[in-house]
């Protein structure tokens, strides 16, 4: 790479890039009008929704598109050099040796049947033409750099027997196998945990520094952007609508698509009451039915007609910033520090009487250890150990924790999926733990309903939705004929906010926030009392996730339902939540009303998880906690306390308590209960991880 | 009198074309084979600025077109033979091919009327009207409804009667006439005459009847048997599926020759056995259809009485008449042979579709629509059936279609060895058989069935590849 | 591991005994008994005779004990000849001394019995049988794994091109021709002296025979050439090609879009390469599955090709044996058919965890 040190241009330009792609029907646009310069040593965010075209800019830079992908229009220059109009050849070295790219599935990214020796001893004998010997040396130094423990095992494993942190941890170093210029990541952390993810974005923007690549960052997370870039750059609909550093866009943002993403999604400070998120209105365009002119304008609050749709609008410099750009028409007319319009503010909701009661909650499975060559050694799960809690009626209670906490089984024994090994659920004075949903009776039933995670999952993709809606009135007995069910149905999408119309449409005619909104409305169509929701927003794009949210709350304030949250995303469950539940390994960590177990003291592991959120905003400072390795497999958990090995408390701790006994459940204040051994004096001691600096 | 020719009085002015088309594919072909290793790259799609595209042609794309081009002018011909054959008034004018065109004159009604329906409406018809995008699934639509329309008209199609035998006429070939043909009796045998002196056209025509009678039929029932175990066995797991399991592998595990050498014979008739397999295996749809009535239906009683009446009545009806050939009305049985033949087809094949089945249900049973229907308290049987099934139907569409061609083959393999088919049935596979004693010297009995059979099944494995491929897009 | 193949053996040795049960009852049901009892004594036998003669000749036991002394774990049966007081059995040859014979004489003691059509040892049959035919599956397996490969790697490396639709429907049409049809075209289009090619390449003296390959493959059980053993060899191999190479192809075309093919063309590897060392072995994963289960499937085919071409192997004596009421050569043969169905898929099994590190290592 001797002849490529005296460039000293920029690494990237993209110039007014344009890139389609075509279906036998219509040609569709996925990027227009694109620009950005990515300088050495600079890192570059890409922010916007699903289908916003910035993975795609990413495949049009490693110009792999794929067969219906073409670049209709603008150049993409690297170190000068047009990529396009490269020799496959040309392609070929540059791929890999100077620009490489870490995408967003680690287990999907490395090859299954191959030694990770092997995968990442490859990129320096293709480009370099060194012996294999001599590449398996680098190789052993750059898995040491990406801090993994035992390279010389880890060379020798499959990729299976990594865990998701391990697996891209080795993925990077497979894209600093030779060094590259740039490096482009595909949203890197999103398949990973919160305490997984803080480590890889730590050591991504170490070895960012150490090796002074420039990197392309694309994600959906304004909060990532913000640990990670110096500039930014956000996506709306195919194009780039503002640019700038990462200062003049988080706090003088000239675009009202960047102004409308800040207030839809919640950050320090908002209340779900107080100051409600503000939705963004209307959907994404598709591609093929954009609007003429701006493309945002259907949504924008400053809409004005005649002006913004009359034609394309151009990129315009913002004066005094540097290197400052938005795709505003209007954007020196607006006056940018007007505190939104708010909806008129809630009513708080009155918290009543407790509906549900666990006691000592146990769950464990049974399973075969080694599945595929059966045997006879069982081993015990451990998913749920000892659970205690209480949730009232129209409380919000937030249950808080990374995979594999129990999160999900806790849910599972609620609904009835799975009985309890021990201890008690009591649903008013009912005790429910070891009766299965088919024994339950149908006021049980249809008291205690789920929204589930995924969108797309969550209808029965070959049935109506009225039908599907429909059916659970039968089931619940409520209406007695057809007609008082279809009417009763009508009425619940109202509920629901959507158009009566949507009773015939199948679910594949409905967006995610769409589908999301019929499976509340089919939770609530039996009165339920309870509401299980599991992560029910984390699929959805950051302004739908509001709007929601939003609906979620005003169902909850007028049905006074309870409300158990799932959720590893902590700001919004400090949005929403009365009461939070934090989980670790089938353990209840830490239990308390949302100011208590947001503010000190901490168990160790909610301030560490505090402190990985990525949160979305300059004035924020955060204390920088990064815990060391993965998660202990549920299978095979740690002695004594769950957290002891990834805990920075437990030298305070005397002796080898932390190993040998599971700590026990201690009131801190009323109501708030933390497990740890950790002694009272040096709880107090505990800073606040989340600082909001004043202006 | 000499037997007519094949292709009769335009045969002088369009065979060279069609050997002109012949000969131009065969050299397109190798010539892009050439042009291929050479390093000719196909030409690409350009995008000029004005957003249209346009083709750089290279070498390559002439070959191609050149081979494209080939194809629509031999198709053009055969199209004008069957037209002259419909047009022209003698048989030595019309030709073998013409003449046969003119037979299935009610076929080709029926075909275009079926076509231009389908391509006028596609939009509206589902995943049956995205097979009209796909050139393959039209290509093996055609086949199967020429066959399925050849069946359904065979009376008006055929020149003689499957078992009409003219000694004379004994491994006479194509295009012989009749020595002394009856008032209003078609003159010639198209296809010539087997070693009985029976003509192989007809016989052909009414195989395409026999084989049609039982392959689809068996293939859903086989779908019946297998869907109604493999579902229980994908959901619930543990024990039920661990032995359900064993008992397909175990079929699956049975060389089928075998199996059909030890069930498709006289003895086992006479011993009971088919009747009892088809005691078993015809209770299978009743128990589905009740099943899926009373799991949709049980939360208002009155409508589900209805449907399990109705499903009782009409199954048992059909049940009584079919596995213990004792109908009270008398209308419905089935001969003894045939009863053998259909149950041992449809054994041979349901652990197939039952282990297909299993392996869809463990798919979709983790999915939240499963779940969100488990919470709400539905029993196993509603989320078999209606959560989980009509989501299998894409696979389950596009296997059906290729298991009718498997049963097809395998009533052939039947025909061939002469189980369980009378001696004088014209079905494909004892034709076939029959005529291969004598293949070498009198190979055109023997051609005509093995064509027909080929064409079919051909037709039914290249409509599940364009059922797949429309499923999967978008 | 060890356990795992113990544990598959356990669930063969229990598949073999249930189906070479359902085979015996089925070739052992009263309507064959009769007719052998009539085919061995004299057709005009009263029915008073036939059961009379089952009786004297062992078929009269319960048929569990009979299917216990077929598989040599119950005693072989001995009855005395009330008049003669000669000692007839199972186990007692003719003219051996009935104190001398084994006890027990069944499968497990290699004892398959005797063929009544043949007159001779059923052991003595089928292994020369067997023989033929492994030659002829070996030459099979041969031609149709390779090319199969070859063409479903070809057409699934690059998804929707020319080639691949090319290579698929060619695939699909060999799917659809079985091998009685394919046969009997062959013979008529290569080994015909009427039709087809050889009559125009005899005029044309480009061939010495009066065929360009032989129709029957009778004398390939003598010797084996290239002239007569080609069809026979193509048209088994021929149907299940097909098969093969649309599984491999469905398999390359997946592994193709898999992120880590992405991963590693992105990482600057050649196109080749990429289809050499990424692509390949995860894509023959669920193809070594699908061959090895072929192997079975082959049998019907066998059995057919066999019969079309006179070729006089298993699958010959297969058909003898059942239309001849031949039960224990029938037997025999079943249980040979069985091993190797069940053998194939344990080979399968075993390869599959071998080919698959997700599984072996874990």
């Amino acid at each position: 790479m001797a002849e490529d040190t005296a460039y000293d241009g920029p690494i990237l330009e993209i110039d007014k890039l344009s890139i389609s792609f075509f279906t036998r029907l219509r040609e569709i646009p996925a990027v227009m009008d694109f620009s950005a310069n990515v300088m050495p040593g600079e890192a570059l965010g890409l922010v916007g929704e699903s289908g916003c075209g910035k993975s795609t800019v990413a495949l049009g830079v490693m110009q792999d598109l794929g067969v219906n992908g073409k670049i209709v229009g603008g150049t993409i220059k690297f170190k000068g050099r047009d990529l396009s109009e490269m020799s496959p050849e040309e392609l070929r070295d540059i791929r890999g040796s100077q620009i490489a790219m870490i995408y967003q599935e680690p287990m999907a990214s490395l090859n299954p049947a191959m030694k990770i020796g092997k995968q990442l001893a490859e990129v320096p004998v293709i480009h370099e033409g060194i012996s294999e010997e001599e590449a398996m040396k680098r190789a052993r130094q750059v898995v040491e750099d990406v801090k993994l423990p035992d390279p010389d095992r880890i060379l020798k494993a499959y990729p299976h027997q990594l865990s998701g942190g391990q697996q891209q941890r080795i993925v990077i170093a497979m894209a600093l196998m030779s060094k590259p210029s740039l490096l482009i990541l595909d949203e890197p952390t999103t398949a990973l945990d919160v305490t997984v993810e803080a480590a890889i974005v730590e050591l991504v923007k170490d070895l960012g520094k150490k090796y002074g690549t420039s990197m392309l960052f694309i994600s959906h997370n304004l909060g990532l952007v913000l640990e990670t870039c110096d500039r930014i750059c956000v996506m709306y609909s195919g194009e780039a609508v503002e640019r700038g550093s990462i200062e003049d866009v988080f706090d003088e943002m000239k675009h009202p698509y960047t102004q409308a993403l800040f207030r839809s999604i919640p950050l320090p400070g908002a209340d779900k009451n107080a100051s409600p998120l503000i939705a963004i209105p209307g959907n994404f365009p598709l591609p093929h039915e954009r609007p003429n002119g701006c493309n945002f304008g259907p949504r924008c609050d400053y809409f004005e007609a005649g002006r913004c749709d009359a034609g394309p609008i151009s990129m315009a410099q913002v004066e005094g910033n540097d290197r400052h750009a938005t795709r505003c028409l209007r954007f020196q007319e607006i006056d940018w520090s007007a505190p939104p319009t708010l909806a008129d503010k809630k009513e708080k909701g009155v918290i009543g009487d407790t509906v549900l009661k666990v006691d000592n909650l146990k769950k464990y499975y049974e399973v075969a250890a080694n599945s595929m060559f059966g045997g006879a050694d069982k081993k015990v799960v451990k998913a749920n150990e000892t659970i205690s809690f209480e949730a009232r009626e129209s409380e919000t209670l937030a249950i808080v924790g990374e995979s594999g906490c129990g999160k999900s089984t806790l849910a599972k024994v609620l609904m009835g999926l799975e009985t309890a090994t021990e201890g008690q659920v009591m649903l008013d004075n009912l005790s429910i733990e070891s009766t299965e949903i088919q024994d339950r009776d149908t006021r049980t039933v249809s008291s205690i309903q789920m929204v589930f995670q995924n969108p797309f999952d969550t209808l029965n993709p070959s049935m109506t939705v009225g039908r599907q809606i429909i059916r659970a009135l039968e089931i619940f007995k409520i209406g007695n004929t057809e007609a008082e069910r279809r009417v009763r149905m009508l009425e619940l999408l109202d509920l629901v906010k959507l158009p009566r119309e949507f009773a015939d449409r199948m679910p594949r005619q409905l967006s995610g926030g769409q589908k999301q909104r019929v499976g509340i409305a089919r939770a609530f169509a039996g009165g339920a009392r309870i509401v299980v929701a599991d992560e029910p927003v984390s699929a959805l794009d950051v302004s739908v996730q509001a709007a929601v949210t939003d609906l979620l709350m005003e169902i909850q304030r007028n049905e006074k339902t309870t409300l158990l949250f799932i959720s590893h995303d902590l700001s919004i469950v400090r949005y929403l939540s009365d009461r939070v539940m934090v989980m670790y390994l089938g353990h209840v960590v830490e239990l308390g009303s949302t100011d208590q177990v947001f503010s000190p003291p901490y168990h160790p592991y909610t301030e560490a998880l505090l402190s990985a959120v990525p949160i979305a905003d300059t004035s924020v400072e955060k204390k920088h906690i990064v815990l060391e390795g993965d998660i202990p497999s549920a299978m095979n958990p740690p002695s004594g306390c769950p957290f002891q090995t990834r805990c920075r408390w437990k030298s305070e701790v005397p002796g080898n308590l932390c190993e040998t006994e599971v700590p026990p459940q201690r009131k801190m204040a009323a109501g708030h209960e933390i497990k740890c051994h950790l002694a009272d004096d040096i709880l107090a001691q505990m800073d606040p991880v989340i600082k909001i600096a004043a202006e | 009198m000499d037997p007519i020719t094949w292709t009769g009085s335009l045969g002088p002015f369009l065979n060279p074309l069609m050997l002109a088309a012949i000969a131009v594919f065969v050299l397109g072909f190798f010539a892009q084979l050439v042009l291929n290793f050479a390093g000719v790259q196909p030409g690409e799609v350009q995008i000029n600025p004005d957003h249209t595209l346009s083709v750089a042609r290279s070498p390559n794309d002439y070959a191609l077109m050149a081979m494209k081009y080939a194809v629509l002018l031999f198709l053009a011909c055969v199209a004008v033979f069957i037209v002259g054959g419909i047009v022209q008034p003698s048989l030595e004018q019309k030709g073998i091919i013409g003449a046969m065109g003119q037979r299935f004159l009610p076929v080709w009604i029926a075909m275009i009327l079926i076509f231009a329906l389908s391509v006028t409406f596609k939009r509206r018809l589902g995943l049956y009207g995205k097979l009209f995008d796909s050139p393959i699934g039209m290509v093996g639509f055609f086949l199967v409804m020429f066959w399925m329309l050849t069946a359904i008209f065979a009376g008006l199609v055929a020149t003689h009667g499957a078992i009409d035998v003219v000694s004379q006429m004994r491994n006479e070939v194509p295009g012989s006439f009749m020595p002394d043909p009856d008032e209003g009796e078609y003159l010639v045998y198209l296809l010539g005459g087997d070693n009985l002196g029976r003509d192989v056209f007809s016989r052909m025509v009414f195989g395409a009847r026999e084989v049609l009678k039982i392959a689809p039929a068996a293939t859903l029932f086989a779908f019946m048997v297998g869907i109604t175990l493999g579902l229980p066995a994908g959901y619930f797991g543990g024990k039920l599926d661990t032995v359900l399991t064993f008992i397909a592998n175990l079929v699956l595990a049975f060389p089928v020759i075998l199996l059909f050498y030890l069930l498709v014979t006289p003895e086992i008739v006479a011993s009971g056995i088919p009747t009892y397999m088809a005691a078993v295996l015809f209770l299978f749809p009743i128990i589905f259809f009740v099943i899926l009535f009373n799991s949709r239906f049980f939360t208002q009683p009155f409508t589900r009485n209805i449907y399990i009446f109705l499903t009782v009545l009409i199954g048992g009806w059909l049940y009584l008449g079919l596995a213990w050939n004792s109908d009270p009305l008398g209308i419905i049985s089935m001969p003894g042979n045939i009863l053998i033949v259909f149950v041992s087809v449809v054994f041979v094949n349901s652990p197939t579709v039952f282990r297909i089945v299993r392996g869809i249900v463990l798919d979709i049973k983790t999915r939240d629509y499963v779940a969100a229907g488990q919470t709400r308290g539905e029993g196993p049987w509603y989320i078999m059936l209606w959560e989980i099934l009509p989501n299998a139907r894409g696979p389950l569409i596009v296997d059906f279609c290729l298991r009718i061609g498997y049963t097809t083959i395998l009533l052939g393999t039947l025909g061939f060895f002469g189980l369980g088919v009378s001696p004088e049935s014209p079905d494909w596979g004892s034709t076939i058989n029959e005529g291969r004693r004598l293949l070498t010297i009198y190979p055109h009995p023997a051609l005509p069935p093995a064509i027909a059979l080929m064409t079919m099944v051909l037709g039914l494995n290249l409509l599940a590849d364009g059922l797949r491929e429309e499923s999967l897009r978008d | 591991m060890g356990l795992f193949i113990l544990k598959r053996l356990g669930v063969m040795l229990l598949t073999a005994l249930c189906l070479t049960f359902v085979v015996f009852f089925l070739t052992n049901l009263y309507p064959n008994l009769e007719k052998l009892a009539k085919t061995q004594g004299n057709a005009r036998m009263t029915d008073a005779e036939v059961s009379s003669w089952l009786d004297n000749n062992g078929y009269g036991a319960p048929m569990l004990v009979r299917y216990g002394e077929w598989l040599g774990v119950v005693p072989g049966w001995t009855r005395t000849d009330e008049e003669t007081g000669e000692i007839r059995g199972r186990c007692i040859d003719f003219g051996d001394d009935p104190a001398e014979a084994p006890r027990f004489c069944g499968m497990l003691q290699g004892d398959l019995g005797y063929s009544t059509v043949s007159d001779d040892e059923v052991s003595n049959i089928v292994g020369g049988r067997l023989l033929l035919t492994g030659k002829l599956m070996g030459w099979v397996l041969i031609v149709m794994i390779p090319s199969a490969l070859v063409v479903g790697v070809l057409a699934g490396m690059r998804e929707g091109s020319r080639l691949d639709r090319t290579l698929s429907t060619a695939s699909i049409a060999t799917t659809a021709t079985p091998e009685y049809v394919s046969g009997v075209i062959f013979i008529v289009l290569l080994a015909s002296s009427t039709a087809g090619l050889s009559p125009w390449l005899t005029e044309n003296g480009w061939i010495e025979g009066r065929t360009l390959f032989l129709g029957s493959a009778r004398s390939a059980m003598e010797d084996i050439t290239f002239w007569n053993f080609t069809l026979p060899v193509m048209t088994l191999a021929l149907y299940g090609m097909g098969y093969i190479a649309r599984m491999t192809r469905a398999s390359m075309a997946e592994v193709m879009t898999a992120q880590y093919i992405r991963t590693a063309r992105l990482k600057g590897v050649k196109f080749r390469t990429i289809v050499l060392k990424h692509a390949l072995r995860n894509a023959l994963i669920a193809p070594f599955t699908v061959i090895m289960l072929q192997i079975p499937w082959l049998l019907t085919g066998v059995v057919i090709v066999e019969t079309l071409f006179n070729y006089n192997g298993f699958g010959w004596t297969l058909v003898q044996a059942a239309s001849n009421n031949d039960i224990e050569l029938l037997m025999s043969v079943s249980i040979v058919a069985v091993i190797v169905v069940l053998a194939t898929q344990l080979i399968s099994d075993i390869g599959y965890v071998y080919l698959n590190p997700r599984i072996r290592i874990s």
